[in-house]
């Protein structure tokens, strides 16, 4: 196994995900919004949504090398799994489920005579005899027996739910009955009835489950989204660019989240003079254009990583290494605003009475920081966290167009429209690389957002009004 | 007044002095001219004549901070960071890697980028409290829900699409307006209609949203009720009340962003080859022209230091209860 800089990261950021879960399990002021947050029904949508793409890309960090394998690569779980569809290369382009290449070249016929015309294809519709007639109704079949697929999954996995369901029930009613049978007050448990949130997480999943299991067992046989100008297959360029999305949205605000806070709170809570460098130091950050200081940041990156070109030996090394400096650029970039904001907030917060009773009571200024200021400020923190999530996974896309994004080998939705933007002046057009990194990018971002007002509106005192 | 915009003026010397080290330290420190000339000679089989050559042609064959062997100011004046960074204060650009006249370049280039950002931007600013204040009027209904509904999909689009699919479906498929290009004069309208608008499609989700929170935060206050219990209709309140109250905060952040849009926009230039400042940036990005990224860099954190200045002189202005002090 390898671990690379992001997966390190990642695997970081899972573990403190996991210890803040635990530690708030069972603290009502937490409660109490999770629980608008599950009664939602688009902010559970929206959840399985992002969660799904937060397992791809969990899949996708998992890094080692082939055991048998001479080329030294390192690959991940999810390349290993699709193993098929990385080596399955055309020639150039061709359309989705096509099984021709999309443009026309001299082949070479069984006879030995040359013919103009759409060469077949080395792998997409390869099974197939006649793909005049036999590759719709083939497209068809294939298709309803991955759906068949995961629907009958998802019956097991629905079937398996309610029997643990039936049986949680029942036994609390084994419990309940005997004892205290007649005894007012106590009675025996009837189901609760499935909310209405639920019941929409059931919907989502018996989409998405079945659309899965279908595009994947597909994509065995054809190019679902077609192949690109190199001939790679464009669903697996737009599965695997999931995984740069997630590194860039969550990342980020991982890298800038400490300095933010800790600057914030000591900035509003001492005043003075260390309120005085702090402003200076953000506005100064803020004055300079964010796009430009990206560039210039990643401008200087390419220079070192060009001078020190022993020290980046592979190409995934490389293109990590890029990804975790963006990262890195980014968080300086957006931390100056969670700053201000939390500065506002403990300046609120420090003149509150129950920290002047504190501090009458002579606690000690950092227990009052850690006890008394940190906690109230956390729901800006989380806040800002979702709503950024999504503008990054957005920026991520604008970057690469301009060459300041992530490494141009590594796979990711931006790169994947900036290759393919070229081929829009093209006559037949190639539609298919831009459609696939937009339903993608769109279904991701989209979540995001919906998700992200969810939250702001469960966590965000102000707006506790309107549930 | 006077004497509080000089205090700014003064206030806002570190902060370019500050934006000014960094860029120091980020262009100079961080890499020396040394791997810079190498970068641009190509990577292999670089000799160390030709680096010292284009160090010496471009003017970064003296130390960076304190040169000992000059005389007397000599010491301070001979080094890269007087020539190259303290001149910027003085918005002398310089010469750009490529060799041509930074200051020169840069007037020019202002202008196309004026005429496709600032009619985006006064546009987009109508549409998108059109669009907040009709969401408001009729609130808590389905229109209402759809229309948040609607931002939340616009907003969840990379602005790279809404580029690429005006460019095809009005300049392509409809060939409605030419895809891309800039013209002097009133020649360049037809060249600046497919941009602008869809800067201002792109804006509208995120715009359209905030707008639509600060409406809502001002309907709710007493006046508002006040009001309407007057008997004022709800389109009076909404005119008359609501929407000059909320104009305050939507104009400061307007006026802030006013000075960068000398800057232009970086994908839309680029999208259209409008020659403005953008593009001009994206350019120098590219062919890693560092004079020019620094210049626009620096030039960036003029226009956003003279942004704030407007922005608290502003607040006085419509907004009687702030006090400059």
């Amino acid at each position: 196994m390898v671990v690379l800089w992001t997966d390190a990261l990642i695997y970081l950021l899972i573990v403190v995900m996991l210890t803040l879960g635990l530690y708030l399990r069972g603290k009502e002021h937490i409660q109490r919004p999770l629980q608008q947050i599950s009664r939602s029904k688009i902010g559970m949508v929206s959840l399985v949504v992002l969660v799904f793409f937060v397992l791809i890309g969990l899949l996708d960090s998992v890094h080692f090398k082939p055991a048998n394998d001479k080329k030294n690569e390192i690959i991940s779980l999810l390349d290993d799994w699709a193993t098929p569809l990385r080596e399955h290369g055309e020639k150039t382009y061709s359309a989705p489920f096509a099984t021709t290449l999309y443009s026309k070249e001299m082949i070479m016929l069984a006879d030995g005579s040359m013919q103009w015309g759409y060469p077949r294809l080395e792998f997409g519709g390869r099974h197939l005899d006649d793909p005049e007639t036999q590759r719709i109704p083939d497209i068809l079949q294939k298709g309803l027996y991955g759906l068949a697929q995961g629907l009958g999954l998802m019956g097991l996995f629905m079937l398996l739910c309610y029997a643990v369901r039936q049986t949680y029930y029942e036994r609390l009613n084994f419990i309940v009955r005997p004892e205290c049978e007649g005894r007012e007050g106590i009675e025996a448990q009837d189901p609760e009835p499935i909310s209405p949130s639920t019941k929409a997480v059931w919907l989502v999943l018996f989409i998405i489950v079945p659309l899965a299991t279908a595009l994947i067992h597909l994509s065995a046989y054809y190019h679902v989204f077609g192949t690109d100008k190199v001939g790679e297959d464009v669903f697996y360029q737009a599965v695997k660019s999931i995984r740069t999305g997630l590194v860039i949205g969550t990342l980020t605000t991982l890298i800038m989240l400490p300095m933010a806070i800790i600057f914030g709170i000591l900035a509003g809570f001492f005043r003075g003079w260390v309120d005085d460098i702090i402003q200076y130091i953000y506005t100064t950050l803020n004055s300079i254009p964010g796009v430009l200081l990206i560039a210039a940041s990643i401008l200087m990156v390419q220079v070192y990583m060009a001078n020190h070109e022993a020290d980046f030996t592979s190409v995934i090394v490389r293109a990590d290494m890029r990804l975790l400096f963006l990262c890195m650029i980014l968080g300086v970039t957006s931390w100056t605003g969670l700053c201000r904001l939390l500065r506002a907030e403990t300046l609120k917060l420090r003149e509150m009475e129950y920290v002047q009773a504190a501090q009458a009571l002579g606690v000690k200024q950092d227990t009052i920081l850690v006890r008394h200021i940190l906690p109230n400020v956390m729901h800006i923190v989380l806040i800002s966290v979702v709503l950024d999530f999504s503008s990054l996974v957005l920026a991520e896309a604008v970057l690469s167009y301009i060459n300041i994004g992530v490494d141009p080998t590594s796979y990711s939705w931006g790169n994947m429209i900036n290759g393919a933007r070229l081929e829009m002046a093209r006559e037949p057009i190639v539609w298919w690389s831009l459609t696939a990194a937009f339903v993608f990018m769109f279904a991701l971002v989209l979540a995001a957002n919906l998700f992200a007002d969810v939250v702001q509106d469960a966590f965000d005192p102000r707006r506790s009004g309107n549930e | 007044m006077t004497q509080y915009i000089i205090r700014r003026l003064l206030y806002s010397l570190p902060l370019l002095m500050g934006v000014n080290i960094l860029t120091f330290v980020l262009f100079f420190v961080v890499n020396s001219p040394d791997d810079m000339a190498r970068m641009q000679l190509g990577q292999k089989h670089v000799t160390e004549q030709a680096i010292a050559n284009w160090k010496q042609q471009h003017g970064y064959d003296v130390p960076l901070l304190w040169n000992s062997d000059a005389q007397g100011e000599k010491k301070l004046i001979n080094t890269i960071f007087y020539q190259k960074s303290v001149g910027l204060f003085l918005f002398r650009f310089g010469v750009s890697d490529s060799g041509r006249n930074i200051g020169a370049d840069i007037k020019e280039r202002a202008w196309p980028s004026l005429a496709v950002a600032l009619p985006t931007l006064m546009i987009g600013l109508l549409v998108n409290i059109c669009f907040a204040l009709m969401m408001v009027l009729f609130r808590s209904t389905y229109l209402e829900h759809a229309g948040i509904v609607l931002c939340v999909i616009l907003m969840s689009i990379s602005s790279l699409f809404y580029i690429i699919g005006g460019q095809f479906f009005i300049g392509k498929v409809l060939r409605l307006v030419p895809i891309s290009g800039y013209d002097d004069g009133m020649a360049a309208i037809k060249f600046l209609i497919l941009p602008v608008l869809i800067g201002v499609f792109s804006g509208i989700g995120s715009g359209a949203r905030w707008y639509r929170t600060l409406f809502l935060e001002e309907v709710e206050k007493d006046y508002v009720r006040t009001a309407r219990a007057k008997g004022l209709s709800e389109t009076q309140t909404l005119f008359r009340h609501v929407l000059p109250n909320a104009m305050i905060p939507i104009l400061t952040g307007v006026v802030v962003v006013l000075p960068l849009l000398f800057m232009g926009s970086l994908i839309m230039e680029s999208f259209f080859s409008i020659p403005g400042l953008g593009s001009y940036t994206i350019d120098a990005i590219n062919s890693q022209d560092f004079a020019i990224v620094r210049a626009m860099v620096f030039l960036g954190s003029v226009l956003y230091v003279i942004g704030l200045l407007l922005t608290d002189i502003s607040y006085t202005l419509v907004d009687p209860r702030v006090r400059l002090s």
